[in-house]
């Protein structure tokens, strides 16, 4: 009983130790994004910051950092958006229609999704050329909507609602979108909710293919712009670190808020993923 | 014989106007996943067997291939995504599982605490835990070198040594990587009924003896999952290789995805990169069927 007891007290103790070493990197992002150039590279390190200051902060809302984060947020909503409704309508068909090929068109969708998405990268590129969609918003949203997992997800979700329910509504007539968008919809809200963050997530730190895709200033993303950050000033430790800050903080915010729906999705996904 | 055909095919176009609705609900996602997934897919395959810089084709059959096979640099790159696989999912299975075994029989708010802390590098931007490691790894003014030095140990050259910078990465890696199969592993371990363990008490098992004969062979489905998506996921490293240390030193740390970048838009040969992607494809699918096969025999879902 005692060795019981020494041998779990001493696994706690070790996660717990973990927990800080994960968690000291973000401190140390943090921290650091408070402190000028020289602090920044003072040995001994601050610990503990003592001079703090928000020109890193200043320096990087009067560049371009407001419209990459602007860019960011705007590119992951409408992804979200159009990912989760198409999704929606897609996951519905698949999982409550019959119609001829179903289970094959499911399966060709499926199935790419055990490849690697980097085997498309250099055609999607060259479609993107063709259709002058280069530094595009477009070109950013449209390969994500493209991705099966939401329809997987869905699907999946939509299966588990009683068809009874939903022949009782076909029956006094109404046509098959008010169905979907009046009955299906409201209640594949909880799946919904747990893709919308997943999607979220995966636009919001997208970085292959934002590299691939933009590399006009303007245009950049949070995650691009701050990559860029470091070949610029080089040197400048406060400034990265305070545009490693701005670029993570939304999801992390995001992550918070709203843990039980990454519970939920990732056990979803994963249930004979 | 002909008419039978002719049948069968208005039987097809028949049931197709019936199942009319269900078409036109799945068409916005499945014609975007044509254009945009499945036939690069297809291009991909096709595009490996050119040679390609975005004006003109020449075919050339397997040479792409050929040229790879006798690539020093590509086989290095080869065998640095088999090593980060090698490392990382080991570590990330045995980690993860003991956190999550730890964690599990804690109330919900330190549950919640944890679950919490070691998901943050997932949900993190990859460039901003690249680049805070980066910092942490910095040979002058880094944390961990400030530390190195003053338990008395010479400060080391993390990234930009021959035989650090891979551990280096590894490291980053992994932290990247326990996030999820926590998640997963916290939750299947709650779906575990109490009186499995509570019938082990009687028979008079130890702690051990319930991981091993309890709890272990439960958590099987998981940890296939879990080692699937590791698997793949090292495979596919990328951000942390470009950002920190671009592959060297002497390709040191390179990967396959690195080198499928490099070649196709630095040095515009998007044939050989398709063909780097199609290796790539080739293993991935490969290695996850192994895995599927001989691992899930007495998994019963």
């Amino acid at each position: 009983m005692k060795n019981k007891n020494f041998s779990s007290v001493l696994a706690s103790i070790i996660v717990f130790v973990l927990a800080i070493l994960f968690l000291f990197p973000f401190y140390w992002m943090l921290t650091t994004s408070f402190k000028s150039q020289t602090v920044a590279v003072k040995i001994p390190p601050e610990w503990i910051p003592v001079n703090l200051t928000l020109n890193n902060y200043i320096n990087l809302f009067t560049g371009p950092a407001l419209r990459w984060a602007f860019n960011s947020f705007f590119v992951s909503i409408l992804t979200v958006f159009f990912v989760c409704f198409f999704s929606a309508m897609a996951g519905y068909a698949f999982a409550k229609k019959e119609f001829w090929g179903r289970n094959t068109l499911f399966w060709i969708m499926i199935a790419t999704m055990a490849l690697p998405r980097q085997v498309i990268v250099i055609p999607l590129y060259e479609i993107m050329i063709k259709l002058g969609l280069t530094n595009t918003y477009e070109s950013l949203i449209l390969p994500l909507i493209a991705w099966p997992f939401g329809v997987f997800l869905m699907k999946q979700y939509t299966q588990t609602l009683h068809s009874e329910i939903l022949d009782a509504a076909g029956i006094d007539g109404s046509p098959g979108f008010k169905i979907f968008y009046f009955i299906v919809l409201p209640m594949v809200k909880p799946g919904i909710g747990a893709l919308a963050i997943f999607t979220f997530m995966s636009s919001w730190n997208d970085y292959f293919w934002q590299l691939i895709m933009i590399n006009q200033d303007l245009m950049k993303t949070l995650p691009l712009g701050v990559a860029g950050l470091q070949t610029q000033h080089t040197k400048d430790y406060g400034l990265i670190m305070a545009g490693s800050t701005i670029a993570s903080l939304p999801m992390i915010v995001i992550f918070l808020s709203f843990q039980k729906y990454f519970q939920s999705g990732i056990t979803m996904g994963a249930v004979k993923g | 014989m002909e008419v039978k055909y002719l049948k069968k095919f208005r039987q097809i176009v028949e049931k197709m106007k019936k199942g009319k609705e269900g078409y036109l609900f799945i068409a916005p996602s499945f014609i975007i996943f044509m254009i945009f997934t499945l036939f690069p897919i297809v291009k991909s395959l096709i595009i490996s067997l050119f040679e390609y810089d975005l004006s003109s084709y020449k075919w050339i059959g397997i040479n792409n291939y050929l040229v790879l096979i006798e690539d020093k640099v590509f086989l290095k790159a080869l065998i640095n995504s088999f090593l980060f696989a090698l490392f990382n999912v080991p570590l990330t299975i045995i980690l993860s599982l003991f956190i999550s075994i730890t964690i599990h029989p804690k109330k919900e708010a330190s549950k919640s605490f944890y679950r919490a802390a070691f998901y943050l590098p997932v949900v993190s931007s990859i460039v901003t835990i690249t680049l805070i490691w980066k910092w942490i790894y910095h040979p002058i003014f880094g944390i961990l070198n400030f530390i190195i030095e003053n338990i008395g140990f010479n400060r080391i050259n993390w990234l930009g040594d021959y035989d650090f910078a891979f551990p280096a990465l590894v490291i980053v890696l992994l932290t990247i990587s326990i996030g999820q199969p926590i998640l997963l592993y916290v939750a299947s371990l709650g779906s575990i009924p109490k009186t499995y363990y509570e019938v082990g008490r009687i028979e008079g098992v130890n702690r051990l003896q319930e991981y091993r004969y309890i709890t272990w062979p439960l958590l099987k489905p998981t940890t296939l999952y879990i080692l699937v998506m590791t698997t793949i996921a090292s495979f596919q490293t990328f951000a942390i290789v470009q950002l920190m240390t671009g592959g060297g030193p002497f390709y040191t740390t390179s990967t396959i995805v690195y080198q499928l970048y490099t070649t196709a838009f630095d040095f515009v040969k998007l044939g050989l990169a398709s063909a780097m992607g199609i290796i790539l494809t080739l293993i991935i699918v490969l290695i996850s069927v192994f895995q599927f096969k001989f691992l899930s025999t007495d998994i019963e879902y």
